[in-house]
């Protein structure tokens, strides 16, 4: 510990602490722009000058010293630090003069008006006039992607957009050219950059320069209702606030929790909110003489009603989406058991995943949070890049900070950081080469098997091999479990809790789709990632939100709720339960998809016994309590994962192919954007560019 | 007056050959296994003794400098950096070493690493020395050829050198930026601290000096500290190179002993003030990034560093830009201001925004089209800058404008009365 006396004020702070953390932790603010916590240091702003008293004349950028790097008085007394003094307030308001002396101070027309740091920081540390009386430099706009807008007069090159890409997103694609006055940030040729975080830059910039270009000129940030709740784009459940104006999500934006998403969001999350506009479905139709046509709800629910009674119960069955929360399958399931009906499974890829061998079969064992001490990673099957981009950032991170081992077994990929390519397939697994060696030194070594190995006939025997592996290898023990299913899908986890599976002789989704004929009736609850060719000759009850895959083959429709439009509980990978809330009203005659299925069961004559989703949730975590230790994670018995090695089977040998074909596309909502679709474009242009004609 | 046995740089001019056999001749190489032998105390302590400050510009203690390393290699290579990127306006004095004499500049580094148990040396070169760098190479070639330095050479202490060719930037002069650069990365300069004793190329402890001053230390060494100590006025002691531009009749770079005053230098060795001493206006005594000194206080200028600091100027790196009654003395301080403005790497802000600032209210005063007011108010500038940036250069780019402001507000105010006599201000206009 170091004692400094701040503004008077003696302090004991660590010694590691910065003069800018020191003087936080005694209560004085700080002004800075280029200062980031999760970013490197760069000291290059100069707003967070203090005065050092006995040190030299100058003052002192606290960012960037350290506490113990400041010499004590001379009769011992501890190092004296000063933040309010005229000294100090001198030097901020002339380097806020020179910030903004080629600032445009085009507030009334810059989104970033409101919330602003360089607004908020002139108003508190500038002064009301400027003494410049020459021309303003005018900088180009530089074209950086379809996601961020750029008015680059407006750049006070802190820096953070640059350290952000580099250090935490890990691509090159962003840097500074030219010097002096002449400097600016570009992605040199003018291409998009290429990573599935840049979104964030948005938020790092603490001016206007790197705005959100979907949301230009949408909204004012007073205008927008916000709500704090749950993504559900991929399994990580980042902690988002979605922006609300009137009815329409005008954005989507991080909320800070360090345990999962630290302070990033993916660029699908932050930039989906196009799709919840387009393509909605916000009526019920009923397919007559092969086409769709509007009904009302009743019109739905008789025909649904008609064509339940005259079927046999063998022949119903239930697949539950990848968005849905855990409530919904609940009820889901709930319903079907109520029918008599034993076909319902959650898992729309087919992995064998089965919650009776344990919760730690079947979740990110390790927890995000913990791939931080991990000091040697093996993905199986998997590209977290694209699979769970935050992870992957946590994955980076890790590799940065610990030197992190990192072996792949599958497609050949750029994960943003050095890893050993072990081979493409499962045969792999039993001959590890000399990252067996990796895994057997490592303290806390983590076995991660992705959905390439999951998606496969011969899953159950990759996933006994990989779980003895982890055994073998020594990560599964008392105090850590490093074995973790990275799932892709928000529900999925929330699904396998609370038992969204086929009962006693049901089916599962792949069984259902091969078997299915005409004389089936299939219910998706949002369900639109399985073959749907399958889903020609079957009456098909699609519940869901976009006219996408499910909702073409549906014979009726029932129009649901997206992830902003409702409240409930959804699990992420780590098996870490988070209630999301409403932001926004289902468009239309659209209601929320647990009230569709209460409704629904009375008119099926099997009635749900919850009116409201309270009671829903009451019964869900009666049913399955660990559903109610809302947004922790409870350790699970790691017995599941050698109960999971007990299993077996014959692995094949084709190698594991990844699921995911395009990063933005990956379900309804997203296929609704045109954010989405453009960002898609530019990927595949980027896998394969364009030639010269010579 | 430096008598010519005192002189360090005998071929200062390249009368004679600059190859190793020569430089032999003139004594360079002798004894130098010797001095090696002594060890590191020793010769810092030699160092120490002959009182020798830093050429580079600011003067730093070099015994004291070196010192600074930790002993031992403790895991670590040491690196010794030798900053011979002179890009400071008016300085031509490592360049003549560097054509004329590398040898002593080659020898000093062997003893510049044993005396901070480095056995890896770099040269960073400015970029558009090309002959200098071809003379260096050339140099270190032949050092090699003889075994003077290398692996295994024949003084006992394993030293390699690397010339390295910078790509003309004045910013790579200081030495955290030349570090960046020498590291393949954008010449920036880095937060201090840690500094580089500690934490400096490749993150290992490293010492940057300027050529001059190591090419001074052999001949320390061989005619021993008391004989560079004796030389020159108390605390700034020996010879120095001193580089005369502008306006006197013979410029050159010679040799002086340090304390020697302004007029002597002039009139001894540049034949005089053009049109006379008279004739003279101010004189920047050190590089551009000093502060000018007018005529009526050069008459007893010692040129050394505490007479200068004193006088609120700088011995910098003694290149002395003389200026006669005929310079505009204004659109002087906005050339240099435009040479700043022109190589601020863009880093942090007071001097990336403020260099601009100040070239262009400096234009306008070299015209006049200002209002009076704007002096005080480039002055405070100035002072923004100051003292708030990463390294130096925003100083260095501040201070000409402060001597000039300080010296010369009559002329300026004189320029901009006349301005406003004849020009009439455009009635304002209302915006459309």
């Amino acid at each position: 510990m170091t004692k400094l006396i701040i503004d008077g004020q003696e302090i004991d702070v660590p010694d590691h602490y910065t003069i800018l953390q020191a003087c936080e932790a005694a209560g004085a603010e700080i002004p800075r722009f280029c200062f980031h916590e999760r970013l490197s240091i760069a000291g290059n702003c100069r707003m967070c000058l203090v005065q050092v008293v006995g040190g030299p004349p100058k003052p002192v950028a606290s960012c960037a010293m350290g506490v113990k790097d400041l010499r004590p008085g001379r009769d011992g007394t501890p190092p004296m630090v000063n933040t309010k003094t005229e000294f100090v307030k001198n030097a901020r308001e002339g380097v806020m003069e020179f910030l903004l002396i080629n600032h445009p101070l085009d507030c009334p027309i810059c989104d970033q008006g409101g919330e602003c740091d360089l607004q908020d920081q002139a108003m508190a540390y500038g002064v009301s006039g400027s003494r410049f009386k020459e021309n303003k430099r005018a900088v180009e706009d530089k074209y950086i992607g379809p996601l961020v807008k750029t008015i680059m007069n407006r750049c006070i090159q802190c820096t953070r957009c640059i350290r952000f890409v580099t250090e935490v997103a890990g691509v090159p694609d962003l840097g500074a050219i030219g010097r002096g006055e002449d400097m600016e940030i570009t992605t040199y040729l003018e291409t998009a950059m290429g990573s599935e975080l840049q979104g964030n830059v948005i938020d790092l910039c603490p001016v206007g320069a790197l705005t959100s270009r979907p949301y230009a000129y949408q909204a004012r940030p007073w205008e927008l209702t916000k709500t704090e709740t749950i993504d559900v784009m991929d399994a990580v459940g980042s902690n988002i606030r979605v922006d609300v104006r009137g009815r329409e999500v005008m954005r989507v934006m991080p909320r800070l929790n360090e345990a999962v998403n630290e302070e990033w969001i993916s660029d699908k999350t932050r930039f989906i909110w196009d799709g919840l506009k387009t393509q909605r479905l916000d009526r019920p139709y009923v397919r007559e003489n092969g086409r769709l046509r509007p009904a009302t709800w009743r019109e739905a629910f008789a025909t649904i009603a008609t064509k339940v009674k005259a079927t046999k119960k063998e022949r119903i069955a239930a697949i539950g989406g990848d968005l849905a929360s855990a409530e919904e399958l609940f009820a889901l399931k709930d319903l079907m058991h109520r029918l008599g009906v034993a076909s319902v499974d959650c898992r729309q890829d087919g992995a064998p995943l089965d919650p009776a061998l344990g919760r730690a079969s079947y979740t990110f064992n390790p927890t995000i949070a913990g791939i931080e001490e991990a000091d040697a990673i093996l993905i199986i099957g998997a590209n977290p890049r694209w699979d769970a981009a935050v992870l992957n950032a946590r994955i980076r991170k890790a590799y940065v900070h610990n030197g992190t081992k990192v072996g792949l077994i599958g497609e050949r990929l750029d994960l943003t950081y050095p890893h050993q390519y072990l081979g493409a397939g499962p045969s792999t697994l039993s001959d590890l080469g000399s990252f067996r060696e990796v895994l057997e030194k490592a303290e806390k070594p983590i076995i991660m098997v992705g959905g390439a190995a999951l998606a496969r006939d011969d899953a159950e025997a990759v996933l006994a091999e990989a779980a003895k592996l982890a055994d073998a290898v020594g990560a599964v023990s008392a105090d850590w479990n490093g074995f973790g299913i990275l799932h892709t899908a928000a529900a999925r986890v929330g699904g396998l809790d609370v038992g969204c599976l086929p009962g006693e002789g049901g089916r599962t989704t792949r069984e259902i789709l091969a078997s299915a004929g005409s004389e089936d009736v299939i219910f998706l609850l949002g369900a639109d990632e399985i073959a749907s060719d399958a889903l020609e000759a079957p009456f098909v009850v699609y519940i869901g939100t976009h006219g996408d895959r499910g909702a073409h083959k549906a014979d009726v429709i029932l129009p649901g709720a997206a992830y902003t439009e409702k409240q409930g509980t959804w699990v992420n990978l780590e098996g870490r339960p988070q209630r999301g809330y409403r932001a926004a009203f289902p468009p239309g005659e659209a209601r929320e998809d647990w009230a569709i299925l209460r409704a629904l069961s009375a008119e099926l004559g099997a009635q749900l016994p919850y009116d409201s989703l309270a009671a829903l949730t009451r019964a869900m975590v009666a049913a399955v309590p660990v559903l109610g230790e809302v947004d922790r994670v409870v350790p699970a018995d790691p017995a599941g994962v050698g109960r999971l090695a007990a299993r077996g089977g014959v692995m094949d040998s084709a190698p594991f192919v990844n699921p995911i074909e395009v990063f933005h596309l990956t379900n309804p909502i997203t296929r609704a954007s045109k954010v989405m679709a453009e960002c898609a474009r530019l990927l595949e242009e980027r896998a394969s560019p364009a030639q010269a004609a010579e | 007056m430096l008598n010519d046995q005192d002189r360090i740089f005998t071929n200062l001019y390249g009368f004679e050959d600059w190859g190793l056999e020569a430089a032999r001749g003139r004594g360079q190489w002798d004894g130098t296994k010797g001095f090696i032998d002594q060890g590191r105390d020793w010769l810092i302590e030699q160092l120490k003794a002959s009182g020798l400050r830093g050429r580079g510009g600011a003067g730093f203690p070099t015994g004291l400098k070196m010192s600074f390393m930790p002993k031992g290699e403790e895991g670590r290579p040491h690196y010794l950096v030798v900053n011979a990127d002179e890009s400071e306006p008016g300085t031509c004095k490592d360049r003549e070493i560097m054509r004329h004499d590398p040898q002593l500049l080659i020898e000093g580094c062997l003893l510049a690493c044993r005396a901070m148990d480095s056995h890896h040396c770099y040269i960073y070169v400015r970029g558009e020395y090309i002959r200098e760098r071809e003379h260096l190479e050339a140099a270190v070639r032949q050092a090699y050829d003889a075994k003077l330095i290398g692996k295994n050479n024949v003084h006992g202490w394993d030293c390699d050198i690397v010339v390295h060719h910078g790509a003309g930037a004045y910013i790579c002069g200081e030495e955290t930026a030349l570090l960046e650069s020498l590291e393949g990365k954008k010449g920036m300069p880095r937060l201090k601290p840690p500094f580089p004793a500690n934490m400096g190329l490749y993150g290992a402890p490293t010492t940057v000096n300027n050529v001059e001053t190591i090419s001074v230390i052999p001949d320390i060494l061989r005619r021993g500290a008391t004989w560079f100590a004796d030389l020159g006025r108390p605390n700034n002691v020996g010879t120095k190179l001193f580089c005369i531009s502008g306006h006197v009749e013979k410029p050159c770079t010679v040799e002086e002993e340090m304390g020697i005053t302004f007029r002597e230098l002039v009139e001894k060795h540049c034949g005089g003030v053009r049109g006379g001493w008279d004739n003279l206006l101010a004189v920047i005594p050190g590089g551009s990034s000093v502060p000018l000194i007018p005529h009526w206080e050069c008459d007893d200028l010692y040129m050394d560093f505490d007479t200068l600091r004193d006088k609120k100027s700088g011995l910098g790196t003694a290149a002395v830009i003389v200026m006669d009654k005929s310079t505009d003395i204004i659109k002087a301080i906005s050339r240099l201001s435009y040479f700043y403005k022109h190589e601020s790497c863009g880093q942090c802000t007071p001097c990336r925004e403020g260099t601009g600032w100040m070239w262009r209210v400096m234009e306008r005063m070299v015209e006049g089209r200002a209002d009076p007011r704007e002096i005080d108010q480039l002055l405070s500038v100035t002072k923004q800058v100051e003292g708030h940036t990463i390294c130096a250069l925003g100083d260095a780019a501040a201070w000409p404008i402060q001597g000039l402001i300080r010296h010369f507000r009559p002329e300026m105010e004189k320029r901009i009365a006349s301005f406003s006599a004849n020009h009439v201000a455009p009635a304002p206009m209302a915006a459309e």
